[in-house]
Formats: C-alpha cells, structure tokens, sequence
C-alpha cells in the first residue's frame, strides 16, 4: 500500500475542478491568441482579440470561484500580504503560493491585452488605449500574459502532486497532463467562441482545430505516462472512475475528436467535456481514500 | 529558549479510556461531533475513528481476531500531530499561518489561516482538517497556550497509565529506547520506536513505541515531504509548455506553406 493512503482529503471539489477547467482554457487561450497576434495576418486578429476576453473572462472566474472555495473567503489577502506584517506573502517552493501570484499577474496581463483589443475595434470609451495592442508594447504585454497563461495551465497538476494524496502525489505526470489538457481545451473553447461570433470560416479557425488535434495526440500520451507512473496505486482507479476516464476522457475526449474531427464544432464539445471529466476524475477519485490502517485479520 | 518538547506515547500501556480524547476537547473547547447527536461507527469499539479539526487526540482501536475468531488482539494508540520537524504542513501553508514554535512545535494560527486545506493534502499522516466551527484548519497544537504557562498538555496530564509522556524530547528518547529494551526481553520482539529518529521528517516530535508493523496502526511506512515531487514534476510541465509553445509555432509556419503552395 502507497504511504499516500494514510493521509487525508483536502475537499477540493467541484468548485476546484471548475477553476482547474477555467483557468487552463483562459491561460491556453491568451497563448493561442498571441500567437496569431505575432505571426498572424490581419483576418487572424478577430480570433486573437476573442482569445484575449476568453482569457480575461476566465481569470475573473478563477479568482472568484477560488476565493468562494476557501473557508474564509474574506481571508483570501492572506495568501498576497502577511496578515501580521502586511509584506508580500510568497513561498517559491510551494505551488498554490506560487499559483496565487502567477494567477494575479496573468490577470494582470490579460486585462492589458484585452483592453487593447477591446480599444482597437472601438468597443472601449477610451480610444488611446489601443496602443495596448499596438507594437513592441503590444507584443510584450502578449508573451508576457502567454507565459503566465502557460505557467496558470500546467502549475495545478504540480500543485497535485506537491501533496501527500493518493493518485496525486504518486505520479509527476499531472502537470504536464493538465498543461496539454489546458491547451486543447482551450483551442477548443475558443473555435467554439469564433463559431458563435461568425468567425468559424476563418482560416484561424482552421488552425486552431489542426493545432487541437496535435495537442490531443500530446495528451494522450501524457495521459498514458500517467496511468502507468501510478504503478500499484493505479489499481484505484479499478471501477466507476477507470471507466469514466477511458471512456470519457480518452473515448469522447481524446480519440472521437481525432478520428472524426468533422465537423470542427462538435469535435471541439467533446474535447471540453473530456477536459472537465479528466479534472473531476483526478479530483474525486482521491477524495474517498482514507487507510485507517489496522487489519482486522490476526496473522 | 526552551529545547524541544514533544510527546513519547507508549501504545503498550494504552488501555483505550480516551481520557486524552475528552481532556483535549475540554481545555481547547472543541465542539461535539455531528452536533450532539450520537453516532456509533457500527463495526469498531472507537467511535471517533479519525484525527480531524474537533478531534486533537484519538486513540485507534486495532482490532484483530483469527479467521475462527478463537484468538483476539488488541492494540490501541493515542494518535495526535506529530509535530514533524521537518514539518508537510507548515511547509505548502500559503497563508504563512502555520508556524514552529520556540518549543519546536508545530501551530497552525487560527487567526490567519484562511480554510484552503493545502496542509490537509500534505500531512502524511492526515492528522489535520477543518474545523467548521472556525472555519480554519486545526490540530494539536502540543497545548501551546499551557505550554507557555509552564504546564503539562492536557492529554498528558489525564492520561491515567502515563502512555502520553511529555517532556523534552532528548529525555523521552532515551526513556522510550530503555522501554524497548525492556519489552524485548519481556519477549514482545516487534516492539519498536516510530518517528524517534531524524531519519523521519527530521524527527517527530510526538513519536510512538508501537508493537507491529507501522501499517498496522495507520501508520506510514516511509512517510515524505511533499516537495519531493516539486522538481520532477514542475520541470516535466515546463517541457510541456515548451512542447506546446513550439506545435503552436510549428503548426503556424506549415499553415503558411500550406497557403503559398
């Protein structure tokens, strides 16, 4: 028996598994959106600008659902600034301290971006704004949100395996697996948003379905890896969540979008529903485990 | 500053009264289970069944009998924080709320903690949860507040057959190892110590004289800090992101053919 079976749940239900959902589309959202920022062509940036309010969007979410999920959400400061001293309250070691920041910053960074696009198609009352978007401002503030967009996709599943949980800290595959699951969902997410704003035809829309599948094909894998990393412990997966999570998460998720990835709309729902049933199975299949030790057979 | 203090509790003088159990709820105010009313856990003499926030102390009750049920063997222990010196909860705390003390103890700060239960997913011996009556996560605290008054914790003190010892910690090793010895010749050969040395987490500071494997009473084995996984797993999401960055990339360079062609 894995040492991990004596330790005990930490609650993280399903206003977790919605910010890990939310917050991997938005920061693989404002990635996919710079890239057609930097090497785009003019007809991209609809779809860039639709991933940066997804982005923004999503940030807004996680924080809130973050916030509503502590038992003290009033408390929330506490993780920013030392309640005794009030300096910043930061540990480099420790993931969800870490998280706190990186989640800030990618706000942060967002908020420019999409301010600027939100001033470039003149939907904000403050037209000089736009500079946000434009130049080597522009592109800073871009790679700058992308790279906490990346750093928001992949730290959940370190922050995982930075415990003592079964399945959880019994593999380092988790990190990797959510950052590839974070970014499909999000190319995803967001073909779903052009569709609705009448941008399916678009040739970025083409992109971001080829770039989905590639990214599945990556997941995958990494979703293998991370079964097999489980070893012996992997037997809890034995029942009700190991049937969810192959059929749900590789069946509908993973495989159905990539043999019949036509067309791009419905294949794009099921990758989001296999992203938020991979979530809830890595969450809610630790939940019940509790050795309380103690075999009741005399040897 | 006091040296460390700590508990050596000797679960083969236990005799399950959970005078520790009920001493510990009365001087830290800790409220009733399932608000009252009485739950019987159905398959077990305990009825506590777990460390959690309202339950500090706990003594297990491992009950075993023989296939036939001809043989029966009992083994209790007074479970309680372990008060690790390298410490799993004190280390992932992003509030900063959990603190060591100048008795080399470990205190979780009611008034800081904000409820995001990281320590309840780090302590390998899921000794701590939340307390919803202050909607913070508790545990022991080695009774701080008496600690600090020069006083004996409350378990200790109730503790009828001096299984809970409290002392420092340099005089408890050395009584707990004498006490094995002791049992070795009295013909108990698995009688053994947990946590009395630095090779687990540092030390624990409430370590434990058990008689059988340490799985046998809930115990880990090899009980590990979590940021053992932090290097491997942050530098395997990094290659990820990479990976990720570069298909973007990539996947834009070949669509740009695709046009030209």
């Amino acid at each position: 028996m894995s040492d991990t079976f004596f330790t005990a749940s930490p609650h993280w239900t399903w206003w977790i598994i919605l910010y890990f959902f939310v917050g991997g589309i938005a920061g693989g959202a404002v990635m996919l959106a710079t890239l057609l920022r930097l090497l785009g062509k003019p007809e991209d940036q609809p779809i860039a600008r639709l991933g940066y309010y997804l982005g923004l969007g999503g940030a807004a979410v996680s924080g809130l659902v973050l916030t509503i999920d502590l038992e003290r959400p009033l408390r929330f400061w506490h993780m920013v600034f030392q309640s005794h001293t009030g300096l910043p309250m930061f540990k480099a070691w420790a993931p969800m301290s870490v998280g706190v920041w990186g989640l800030m910053l990618f706000g942060a960074f967002t908020l420019l971006a999409a301010a600027g696009a939100a001033a470039e198609e003149g939907r904000l009352p403050w037209p000089r704004l736009h500079i946000l978007a434009e130049g080597a401002l522009g592109r800073g503030i871009g790679v700058l949100a992308s790279l906490f967009g990346l750093f928001l996709a992949g730290y959940t599943g370190v922050l995982l395996a930075v415990s003592n949980r079964p399945i959880w800290a019994d593999s380092n595959w988790l990190g990797i697996l959510f950052l590839f699951s974070a970014a499909s969902t999000a190319a995803a997410a967001l073909l779903l948003l052009a569709t609705r704003t009448g941008h399916g035809a678009d040739a970025a829309a083409t992109w971001l379905a080829r770039f989905d599948r590639r990214v599945l094909v990556l997941e995958l894998l990494a979703l293998i890896a991370f079964v097999v990393s489980l070893g012996q412990v992997a037997r809890v997966l034995v029942g009700g969540w190991g049937v969810l999570l192959l059929l749900g998460v590789v069946g509908l998720g993973i495989l159905t979008p990539l043999v019949r990835p036509e067309p791009h709309v419905r294949a794009a729902r099921l990758v989001l529903v296999g992203g938020f049933l991979l979530r809830t199975v890595v969450l809610l299949a630790s939940a019940p485990i509790h050795a309380a030790g103690a075999g009741v057979t005399l040897r | 500053m006091p040296e460390p203090m700590g508990f050596y509790t000797d679960t083969t003088v236990c005799i399950g009264c959970k005078a520790c159990e009920v001493a510990c709820k009365e001087w830290n105010q800790l409220p009733a289970a399932n608000g009252g009313r009485r739950e019987l856990s159905g398959d077990s003499y305990d009825n506590t069944r777990r460390l959690d926030g309202i339950h500090w102390r706990h003594v297990k009750f491992v009950e075993q009998f023989s296939e036939d049920r001809s043989q029966e063997r009992w083994l209790m222990m007074s479970d309680v924080c372990k008060h690790c010196v390298r410490a799993a909860c004190l280390e992932v705390c992003p509030t900063g709320a959990i603190i060591r003390t100048e008795f080399d103890t470990v205190v979780i700060q009611a008034d800081v903690c904000n409820g995001c239960r990281m320590c309840i997913a780090a302590c390998p011996f899921g000794v701590i949860d939340i307390n919803h009556a202050s909607g913070t996560a508790q545990k022991c605290t080695l009774c701080y507040d008496r600690l600090q008054a020069g006083m004996v914790p409350a378990c200790a003190q109730a503790c009828p057959t001096q299984s809970i010892q409290f002392g420092p910690i340099r005089e408890l090793k050395e009584r707990a190892q004498r006490r094995v010895k002791q049992l070795h010749v009295l013909g108990e050969p698995r009688a053994r110590l947990y946590g009395a040395d630095e090779s687990m987490l540092g030390g624990l500071n409430a370590f434990y004289l058990i008689a059988d494997e340490p799985e046998v009473y809930g115990l880990p084995r090899d009980p590990q800090l979590p940021t053992r996984n932090l290097f491997k797993s942050a530098t395997l999401s990094t290659v990820g992101a990479a990976l990720v960055a570069l298909l973007g990339v990539v996947s834009f360079r070949k669509r740009r053919m695709d046009q030209r062609v």
